[in-house]
């Protein structure tokens, strides 16, 4: 704790991690939400369903709320950047300035149509026309993520300028934008926002099921979004093997921290769980033969570069392994349950209505989150000691202010406000509002 | 022209465009804050919630949209204000996050909390008091480089008499440009009693922004002779917005034409603007920052203009749109469309 006070460079990271975490939840929302209204709304005209129209406005209306919380805590990451990294966003800003720029954009063509689209529910005689504005807004937010992940990309994998002699050079910003992490990395970070997005929209129908409400309302969202949840959830595995093959090719210090793998060499196994004793072996873990080989490069026997390969200053902190474990292990028990729940639906098996059931898929939805979360602090974490991988380390990027604990109070202060009010707002928005009024108040409940 | 100056232009312009809507939102809420400890709520409380919460996040983007650009354009201001406004720009981040949050909790939410209302105003004045600190920093005096980056003599920008003009001034105007704008938003509304009350605010507001204004250009005499000389070059700009001033409280002092009044305050404040950016060229942070040290390569340069101006085909339609919707519609203006 002492140390957030007197090491600025210690401070800058926590309050970096404090501010992202916070903007994580409500920033994968955000990209994800707009689909899902989306395809609620676009679904409710085919099938001409109340049901699911109401779906696309009630979500609609919480989604506002998260967005708000989004715009502040994206502005004050915004700021934060230049504010504790002062000298990373001065090298940066010469390099990789123009996807920031253009996410600026993105995000004003997404608030302007939001703006429009929220208040004008009763403006059109025809819905299609309504959903019409959804179109810019979902892919503002999908094109805000794809800029803002390739700057993070660029973080991972420096492209696009030379160093010589201390001088920055042949600045090329298109290249430093598609460099190679970009792919995977804003693919993964596009669908794991979907498929979360599409679990907590899950999980609150579920959540609603089980106390009380038997409304048919809810089995349709429950239904949809758990289908949505499944088809990103399965893409996303595809996505994260070629972002493990990403890795074996960019990043490997980062990969062999996350699997533990100290020695280079052939037929490497992947290790889930498990502890490290002192001399770096690993017990009670469990161990899958070949599979980090083949995870890397596509070959039982191909050879993966070990830890033990990089000077012990540029090694990640072995802890991201386990933030691996739990972004994979939650991955893999989604896309279980959602098949499950899918194929149960289909058979008509009566344990998919019960309570016990409903409850894993509530548990689901902050599990995705937790998910998203262990994902960033693994790849954030994983790329110490460098803020750019190769170049500058987040020692030399930070800030020398002497404020910087204060601030970190300061801001988790505000956080814990927000989350608090979010919680509350949301709550009483749609326990003072049940579905059954709202499409009573809707000309009667006719499907 | 030369990439600094379109930078720059370009740059602040967005500041004019956050300068003018930010203080008709600071100023609202203010007023809605002001008028709730008076009893008055429902005159302004309405037209607040028809104006205010669908664009306060296109609002707060200009302001987003300075501070990338800025970086984007002059990534040396970042290694320079990167590290001595961390307090004053974290304090305006939770002050906006208050206000971004009343917008989303109350209107979207549930009805009013009157403590939140509160806080609400309250920040709408302690905000451009705090954005405003940057534009005294950047006059130099209360900025020592050392070998551990640049450091903020906060007891020399406390005790400046600079530093508290601008802060009165950048209150001053914003609630002076907030009455003017609500003053014909109220009028378009057709609501006589919302109109009455903020064409006082207005005129009461009308005289301290250009005492205020003047006081700078004295205090800057002493405290940035280089910069006063300039801007006693541009003189005849200055001039141009007196009158704009004038006009704008004449129509509003004889209750005529609130639009042509609020055109009017912009070109005022255009004017205004523009001189004094323009007599600060071409420093970023005197005296120890030009536009020229700062600027980016010219490969960024040309791709942050490029997408600048495609951004803008795409920008300009839609804010037109939301423009018609929200303002410009007489219908839904006066309520009686949703």
């Amino acid at each position: 704790m002492m140390m957030l006070f007197e090491d600025p460079v210690f401070g800058s990271r926590m309050l970096t991690l404090l501010t992202l975490t916070f903007h994580v939840i409500f920033a994968t929302l955000g990209v994800g939400i707009p689909l899902m209204i989306m395809i609620a709304q676009w679904v409710g005209i085919k099938k001409n369903d109340l049901h699911y129209i109401m779906m696309a406005r009630r979500w609609a209306r919480g989604f506002v709320v998260l967005v708000a919380v989004g715009v502040v805590t994206g502005t004050a990451i915004g700021l934060q950047l230049a504010l504790l990294w002062p000298n990373f966003m001065e090298l940066a800003g010469h390099v990789i300035a123009l996807p920031l720029f253009m996410e600026v954009f993105a995000f004003f063509f997404e608030a302007i149509f939001l703006g429009i689209y929220l208040y004008t529910w009763d403006r059109f005689e025809n819905q299609r026309k309504h959903l019409l504005l959804l179109v810019p807004v979902a892919v503002g937010a999908a094109m805000s993520a794809f800029f803002i992940t390739t700057v993070n990309g660029f973080m991972n994998a420096p492209a696009g300028f030379d160093i010589v002699n201390g001088q920055m050079t042949g600045v090329n910003p298109i290249e430093a934008m598609f460099n190679a992490a970009t792919p995977t990395k804003v693919s993964h970070v596009v669908a794991t926002a979907f498929m979360t997005s599409a679990f907590v929209l899950a999980a609150v129908a579920a959540y609603r099921l089980i106390r009380g409400s038997d409304h048919v309302y809810h089995k349709k969202a429950l239904h949809l979004t758990m289908k949505i949840g499944l088809v990103f959830a399965v893409a996303i595995a595809l996505i994260g093997d070629f972002a493990g093959k990403y890795l074996a090719e960019y990043q490997p210090e980062k990969l062999a921290a996350a699997e533990w793998h100290f020695e280079t060499e052939r037929e490497a196994p992947l290790v889930l769980y498990g502890l490290l004793d002192e001399e770096r072996d690993v017990r009670y873990g469990l161990e899958i033969p070949y599979a980090l080989s083949i995870l890397a490069h596509n070959h039982p026997s191909a050879e993966v570069i070990g830890l033990n390969e990089f000077p012990e200053d540029e090694q990640p902190p072995l802890f991201i392994h386990y933030f691996f474990d739990v972004m994979i292990t939650i991955g893999m028990w989604m896309i279980g349950l959602s098949l499950v729940y899918w194929f149960a639906i289909r058979r008509g098996w009566a344990f998919a209505q019960a309570n016990w059931f409903r409850w894993l898929i509530v548990l689901g939805g902050p599990l995705s989150m937790l998910a998203i979360q262990s994902g960033w602090w693994m790849t954030e974490f994983g790329r110490q000691p460098w803020i750019m991988r190769g170049v500058m380390t987040v020692q030399e990027a930070a800030t020398q202010s002497d404020y910087v604990g204060l601030m970190f109070v300061l801001f988790a202060g505000l956080y814990f406000i927000l989350g608090v009010g979010v919680v509350v707002v949301l709550t009483k928005m749609f326990r003072g509002n049940p579905v059954e009024k709202e499409l009573a108040e809707q000309g009667g409940d006719r499907s | 022209m030369s990439y600094e100056i379109i930078g720059m232009a370009v740059l602040w312009t967005f500041l004019f465009g956050y300068v003018i809507v930010a203080s008709v939102d600071f100023g609202a809420g203010f007023f809605n804050a002001y008028s709730l400890m008076t009893g008055k709520q429902h005159i302004l409380t309405r037209v607040i919630q028809r104006y205010l919460s669908p664009v306060w996040e296109v609002t707060n983007v200009f302001l987003v949209f300075f501070f990338v650009g800025i970086v984007g354009f002059f990534p040396s201001t970042a290694y320079y204000y990167g590290s001595i406004l961390l307090i004053p720009v974290s304090i305006s981040i939770i002050l906006l996050a208050i206000r971004g949050s009343y917008y989303a909790f109350e209107t979207y939410g549930a009805r009013g909390h009157r403590g939140y209302a509160f806080m609400y105003g309250a920040t709408g004045l302690i905000l451009p008091a705090s954005l405003s600190v940057v534009l005294t920093i950047s006059e130099g005096g209360f900025v020592e480089l050392t070998d551990s980056g640049p450091h903020l003599d906060y007891w020399a920008l406390f005790t400046s008499p600079l530093t508290w003009s601008i802060v009165v001034l950048s209150v001053a105007a914003v609630l002076y440009i907030s009455a003017v704008f609500l003053t014909w938003y109220a009028d378009r509304a057709g609501d006589v009693e919302a109109t009455k009350v903020l064409r006082r605010y207005a005129l009461i507001w009308a005289l301290p922004t250009i005492v205020t204004a003047g006081g700078i250009v004295y205090e800057l005499r002493s405290h940035n002779v280089e910069h006063f000389e300039s801007l006693m070059n541009l003189w005849w700009m200055f001039a141009i917005s007196f009158i704009f001033f004038v006009a704008s409280v004449w129509l509003i002092w004889n209750r005529k034409k609130y639009g042509v009044a609020f055109v009017m305050l912009i070109g005022q404040f255009a004017f205004a603007f523009y001189a004094y950016g323009i007599s600060k060229y071409p420093y970023l942070l005197y005296p120890h920052l030009t536009v020229f040290d700062g600027v980016t390569n010219d490969s960024m340069a040309i791709a942050l203009i490029i997408a600048f101006v495609a951004g803008l085909a795409l920008l300009l339609p839609s804010l037109y749109l939301l423009m018609r919707l929200f303002l410009f519609d007489k219908k839904y203006v006066s309520g009686k469309s949703k």
